[in-house]
């Protein structure tokens, strides 16, 4: 599957842009997690929760649906 | 009243909406810039009793985006600046400016005088500290947060709804977020969003539906894209002991200030002299069988020191940290023994007791 993931705040920072494309077989968000910590080795020093399908889940959840986003928090006010 | 007549028109509105907009009383922590908007519109739609609690005084470079002040209010303090703004602008409501930090020891008390909190705040500790204070009081936040061009807003704890710690569980690590005077910001971006926990508030108020109660809209003022995530509500055992103890931790600056010492599950097996210590409620899985180990939840941690006054190397772990780093934290304070924080917690203790290296 294609996957679209977006990056927000300070990870688009690190991975260099705000949405890609990423062809992913198949498994769960900490695995994917995995592979794009391994592609981008400084997102392992971020806090941040995923979002698939539009909802915050957690790592054991299987992807189904192309849709990801990672969030980091933002503390600014 | 020919002030509010443009509301009144409104038949979603009408005489009775703003009776309950002129009955409700709103808290704003901060008076940054998130919060100079949300209070000028609060201020202008008549929220009967406004709040705005901050210890800060104004300074040349907020006037880029808090526009409730300007180059005679500099040195002010903020809440009172805010204050004398705010009274011109609508003198037939009440306005109180609390020019002080929230604490944990002012929290509750301050809370208990409001139905509606609004985060406009800018530290990661103050927003944690305002979710669990407003769980204990039952009271629904409105929140917003910025990063450069990014804006997050959502309503959290709105009718026992998902919470902050639904979103994020627990505060990140030291440095892992940054705050606006550390990166800057887009002076737009806090009006547009701090306008946005305006209209949040009065959607509130006059019980309108749609509240944005567990989303978490994000908003990019660069591509002007609209992100709308859906927030589970999550059990969360800090909330859980809050809602059971009603009293807040005292350290939610340390954890996000203090520097904790970090140790490896396996380095931590391997040190010699150690007692590991459990910092997680009673009951919480999986189950971690050390033999020089104790247990001991962070909420009995102030009733236990006497436990930790042998001198040793205190290897404290929970589930991913973060209560483990607060109790380093309120330990330090007491010992000067070595306090290090386990990674990964009790399923990376698990895993090496299960699988030792050779």
């Amino acid at each position: 599957m294609n996957l679209n993931i977006k990056y927000f705040g300070v990870l688009a920072e690190i991975t260099q842009c705000s949405e890609e494309t990423l062809s992913f077989s198949e498994g769960t968000v900490g695995e994917l997690l995995a592979v794009l910590q391994a592609k981008y080795p400084a997102l392992g020093t971020k806090d941040f929760q995923v979002a698939h399908k539009q909802e915050i889940v957690t790592k054991d959840t299987k992807i189904t649906n192309p849709e990801i986003a990672l969030l980091p928090p933002f503390s600014g006010g | 009243m020919s002030r509010y007549s443009r509301h009144i028109q409104l038949t979603e509105i009408g005489e009775a909406g703003q009776r309950k907009i002129s009955q409700a009383k709103v808290l704003v922590v901060g008076a940054g810039g998130l919060s100079c908007p949300a209070l000028q519109y609060l201020t202008a739609a008549g929220i009967g009793t406004l709040g705005i609690i901050d210890f800060d005084v104004v300074e040349e470079s907020n006037l880029q985006r808090q526009v409730l002040f300007g180059t005679s209010t500099i040195g002010m303090n903020k809440a009172l600046a805010a204050k004398q703004r705010l009274e011109d602008l609508n003198p037939t409501i009440s306005i109180h400016a609390y020019p002080e930090k929230l604490t944990v020891k002012n929290a509750i008390a301050l809370f208990t005088d409001y139905d509606i909190i609004v985060d406009g705040s800018d530290t990661i500790a103050t927003r944690y500290l305002i979710n669990d204070a407003a769980i204990v009081c039952d009271k629904p936040i409105v929140y917003g947060a910025i990063y450069k061009f990014e804006g997050h807003l959502a309503v959290f704890n709105y009718n026992h709804g998902p919470t902050y710690r639904s979103l994020f569980p627990e505060p990140p690590r030291n440095g892992s977020v940054a705050n606006c005077s550390e990166v800057g910001v887009l002076g737009v971006l806090p009006g547009i969003i701090g306008a946005m926990q305006a209209n949040e508030v009065l959607k509130i108020v006059l019980g309108f539906r749609g509240v944005l109660s567990g989303k978490l809209l994000c908003y990019h003022s660069q591509t002007g894209q609209t992100n709308v995530i859906s927030v589970p509500k999550s059990k969360s055992s800090i909330e859980e002991d809050l809602l059971k103890s009603g009293i807040l931790s005292d350290t939610y600056e340390a954890t996000c200030d203090v520097l904790i010492p970090n140790i490896s599950a396996e380095e931590a097996l391997q040190t010699e002299n150690t007692l590991f210590v459990d910092v997680r409620g009673f009951g919480e899985i999986p189950e971690v069988m050390l033999p020089n180990s104790m247990h001991i939840p962070l909420h009995e941690l102030e009733q236990r020191l006497d436990e930790f006054r042998f001198e040793k190397n205190y290897m404290i772990f929970c589930a991913t940290g973060a209560r483990s780093t607060i109790a380093i934290a309120r330990l330090q304070k007491h010992f000067n023994h070595h306090f290090y924080n386990v990674i990964g917690g009790a399923t990376a203790l698990l895993a090496q007791i299960k699988q030792p290296h050779e």
